[in-house]
């Protein structure tokens, strides 16, 4: 064991994220990552260089991209040398990644290495209907034509139908949205701040667009120059408009205005030691300091699906000796604004924070201007593996261009986990 | 794609470089007036014939030559010129195809004498009419050496020697004193220089990423984010980097050098080749695009110039090469904005030339003629045939011939050429 050195963080590359059945509706997952890996390895002069990893995955995925990094590895401009693998936690996966990968090189088992994650709610894998599934799978094993000849008469004009993935929790039939109009129910989140929290998604990433902020973070793909989502003109009364989707009629606040859309895009993350950044005279942005990852028993236990990140920050800022102001930068997933609201308001709630996170006084509010200050997921969309990569290298940026302080990531995830971490200025 | 129009001529196919091929394959013809100061002696195949005058043409050998250098430094009045009549007269039609005329003089204005200026003035209509009677893809050029500067011609008379100038013709070029270093792999000539190209993700640009990676250079490929897919491609090709970046912006020259700075601590070759057209008649043009396009074409270039040299970002011995345009030499119809902001560019190239050179860097501009890309493609047929056709060597040129000559402008060797506006164009008539 060698002594641990925080991973640094040196840039990243996605491609804008395409609203779901728009320009990237006939591009596959594979194509998607392959396009950001090498818009990524453009950006650095990292052609036939053999990385340490790289670490990637996606939510929806075909059955045939079982090893879908590696694939994209041995398409791109990279050494096919580099080994890869693929990581799935739902919406956490592309920080689930970069821990991954900021962890191998903290020990010293790699130098370098990409993060990063991909998702299409377009080219979505369409599964055989079940039934016929198992008939064919019968048919199969049988070992006569009779046997099989019997197993065919099973088949049935409805079997047509095929699986669609769905964008729903296996064990309550739910919704993500459904599940998230509990909690914003439960917190009292009005439609009105969430109409406001989307508005500032809005705006803060349309000025980052158009300062130059994203010009070393993305790359365009397919004709499409910058997030399709993106509203700059998006204001209360434009929100107002908008019926809600989630939620029972009297406290229905959740609309398609301020919820994530479905999108499709591919985000990655370059990480080294120091000592291989400087040698290849690459700025560090900034250093992956840690992370932490909880879940919360939403089908029993009372607490809504996408409320872990409440209980992973607390056990990352004790172990980390920080309070929760004392960040510079707070990078929430937009998952719903609602989801925002909900968890900034459940570390000022005494209650909350004694009974749940068994601490004696609540983490406080934060600084609302530090907040997803060039907009997030509401706004740029939420291909659900590419957001982590989004995130980090927005963050890391953000760190560089301030040139000190400390950054706080939360992402929440379906299956009711959330993943967290801290980027510190380099 | 070229059609072959019936009943005109077919061009001939031009001889282009590539780093595996001698630099002649047959002999040269090299010869000199009295007076003559430079040595010619390293070059291969090189044929000396001394006395031209005795009335049986050249003496050892009669061709096919690969090329004919004459040295007419030497000459101080019009009588001196019938050595170099005397001399190419006969041996011209043994020219190969692809073959080189060279002609080597002293620059007029540096002859107190007037007949000395008159005689070497003189080799300039010379070589241009020589350019034009050139047949099957043969060229004439003229280079002025200044005195003390014949140790720095080598770079540049490979260049005019080289497939590197298929596309140059009836040019004029001034070689004067400067340190120059040198070139240690003529191969490779750029070897272990930063290079950055503006506009970098297709067209001319992509072929001058391609040449000066080629030629050993690092590129830094630079390109508006818009066009930020295509650059990385051009990028991944050439194992070089994509910067994204719109030159027009406030912050653009700062954020250019600061990266510079970082990722390869300066710059050694600096390519301003991004430009746009927002062609319009004069009455028709709005305001938006008069100013779109000198923005773009001219001020970002005054501008980045400003900050590299104000930050000392670009290493001693750098070459800046600005991508200027015939359009800037002769005017074009419906290009007011496009032709001012080319000239513009010939303006600001001359006045920095001898700032540059006391840096010991240099600054020059090229200036293409018609070069077979997307944008003339998108030519109306006939415009674009005779945009084709009306030069000496009866054919578009290729964006490559463009990347050759910024090639050779960006070589350590080329520090004598300085200040200067080379034409690649085929010698065409216009703007000559």
């Amino acid at each position: 064991m060698t002594d641990l050195r925080p991973a640094a963080i040196l840039g990243g590359n996605r491609i804008p994220f395409a609203r779901a059945n728009g320009p990237y509706a006939r591009a596959s997952n594979q194509d998607m990552l392959t396009a950001a890996l090498d818009g990524l390895v453009a950006r650095f002069g990292l052609q036939g260089a053999r990385l340490g990893e790289v670490a990637a995955g996606a939510v929806l995925k075909h059955s045939r991209d079982f090893n879908l990094t590696r694939e994209v590895v041995l398409g791109s401009r990279l050494l096919p040398s580099t080994p890869a693998y693929d990581v799935q936690q739902a919406c956490g996966t592309g920080l689930e990644t970069t821990i991954h990968v900021a962890n191998k090189i903290a020990l010293g088992q790699i130098e370098n290495g990409i993060a990063g994650g991909v998702d299409t709610a377009s080219d979505a894998p369409i599964a055989v209907n079940e039934d016929l599934r198992r008939v064919l799978l019968q048919v199969n094993r049988a070992r006569s034509v009779p046997q099989r000849l019997a197993l065919l008469r099973k088949l049935r004009p409805t079997q047509i139908i095929p699986e669609t993935p769905r964008n729903a929790e296996p064990r309550t039939g739910m919704s993500m949205g459904e599940h998230a109009a509990i909690t914003a129910s439960q917190w009292e989140i009005s439609r009105e701040e969430q109409d406001q929290f989307a508005v500032s998604s809005h705006t803060n990433l349309a000025a980052a667009w158009s300062r130059g902020f994203f010009d070393d973070l993305a790359t365009p793909y397919l004709g499409l120059q910058k997030d399709q989502n993106m509203r700059p003109d998006a204001s209360m009364e434009s929100l107002a408009r908008l019926k809600p989707v989630f939620g029972k009629d009297g406290a229905a606040t959740m609309t398609a205005g301020n919820s994530t859309p479905l999108s499709d895009g591919a985000a990655t993350v370059l990480l080294s030691t120091d000592a291989w950044a400087s040698e290849h005279r690459l700025p560090v942005l900034a250093h992956f300091i840690d992370a932490e990852t909880a879940a919360v028993d939403y089908v029993h236990g009372g607490e809504g699906l996408l409320m872990a990140p409440a209980y992973a920050v607390p056990r990352l800022l004790e172990r980390n000796r920080l309070s929760l102001q004392d960040f510079d930068f707070y990078e929430i997933h937009e998952a719903f604004a609602s989801t925002v609201l909900a968890t900034l308001k459940a570390w000022e709630d005494p209650a909350f924070s004694r009974d749940r996170l068994g601490l004696s006084k609540p983490l406080g509010p934060i600084d609302r201007s530090r907040l997803n200050v060039t907009g997030s997921s509401l706004a740029a969309g939420h291909p659900f593996a590419a957001t982590g990569g989004r995130i980090v290298a927005t963050l890391a940026k953000l760190l560089a261009e301030k040139g000190s302080g400390r950054g706080l990531i939360s992402i929440c995830a379906a299956g009711g986990q959330g993943v967290v971490a801290i980027l510190e200025a380099a | 794609m070229k059609v072959r129009v019936p009943g005109l001529p077919a061009a001939t196919p031009l001889r282009r470089y590539s780093p595996d091929q001698p630099l002649v394959d047959r002999p040269v013809l090299t010869g000199s007036a009295p007076g003559a100061r430079i040595d010619l002696r390293w070059i291969p195949l090189a044929v000396t014939s001394h006395s031209p005058l005795a009335g049986e043409g050249p003496g050892e050998g009669s061709g096919p030559w690969s090329a004919i250098i004459f040295d007419a430094t030497g000459i101080t009045d019009v009588a001196g010129l019938s050595e170099l009549h005397a001399f190419i007269a006969p041996a011209f039609r043994n020219l190969r195809p692809c073959g080189r005329l060279i002609v080597l003089g002293t620059p007029p204005e540096d002859c107190t004498d007037p007949a000395a200026a008159a005689a070497q003035r003189a080799l300039d209509g010379f070589i241009r009419s020589a350019g034009k009677e050139a047949r099957s893809g043969s060229t004439a050029n003229l280079i002025y050496v200044a005195a003390g500067a014949e140790s720095g011609l080598e770079s540049t008379l490979r260049f005019f020697l080289s497939g590197r100038s298929a596309y140059v013709c009836g040019q004029v070029v001034r070689v004067r004193p400067a340190k120059t270093p040198p070139t240690a792999d003529w191969t490779r000539p750029l070897k272990d220089r930063v290079a950055v190209v503006t506009g970098a993700a297709r067209g001319i640009g992509a072929a001058i990423a391609q040449t000066l990676a080629r030629d050993g250079a690092q590129v830094v490929c630079v390109d508006v984010p818009a066009a930020g897919s295509a650059l990385a491609e051009v990028a991944n090709t050439i194992g070089g980097t994509a910067f994204q970046v719109d030159i027009t912006a406030a912050d653009a020259p700062d954020r250019l050098a600061s990266y510079l700075e970082q990722r390869h601590g300066g710059a050694d070759v600096f390519v301003h080749n991004a430009g746009i057209t927002r062609d319009r008649s004069l009455v028709n043009l709005t305001a938006e695009n008069w100013s779109s396009v000198l923005a773009v074409n001219l001020d970002a270039q005054l501008r980045i110039n400003e900050t590299l040299l104000a930050r000392n970002v670009l290493h001693p011995n750098a070459r800046v090469i600005c991508i200027s345009s015939t359009s800037g030499i002769a005017g074009n119809r419906g290009q007011t904005n496009y032709a001012a902001s080319k000239a513009g560019i010939i303006g600001m190239v001359q006045a920095m030339g001898p700032a540059m050179a006391r840096k010991d860097m240099t600054i020059n501009a090229v200036a293409p003629g018609f070069i077979e890309t997307a944008m003339t493609r998108a030519m109306p047929f006939a415009t674009r045939e005779i945009g084709r056709r009306i030069n000496s060597l009866n054919q578009g040129g290729l964006p490559v011939d463009v990347a050759e000559t910024v090639a050779w402008l960006g070589q350590l060797g080329t520090a004598g050429v300085n200040g200067q506006v080379i034409r690649v164009c085929g010698q065409s008539i216009l703007g000559a």
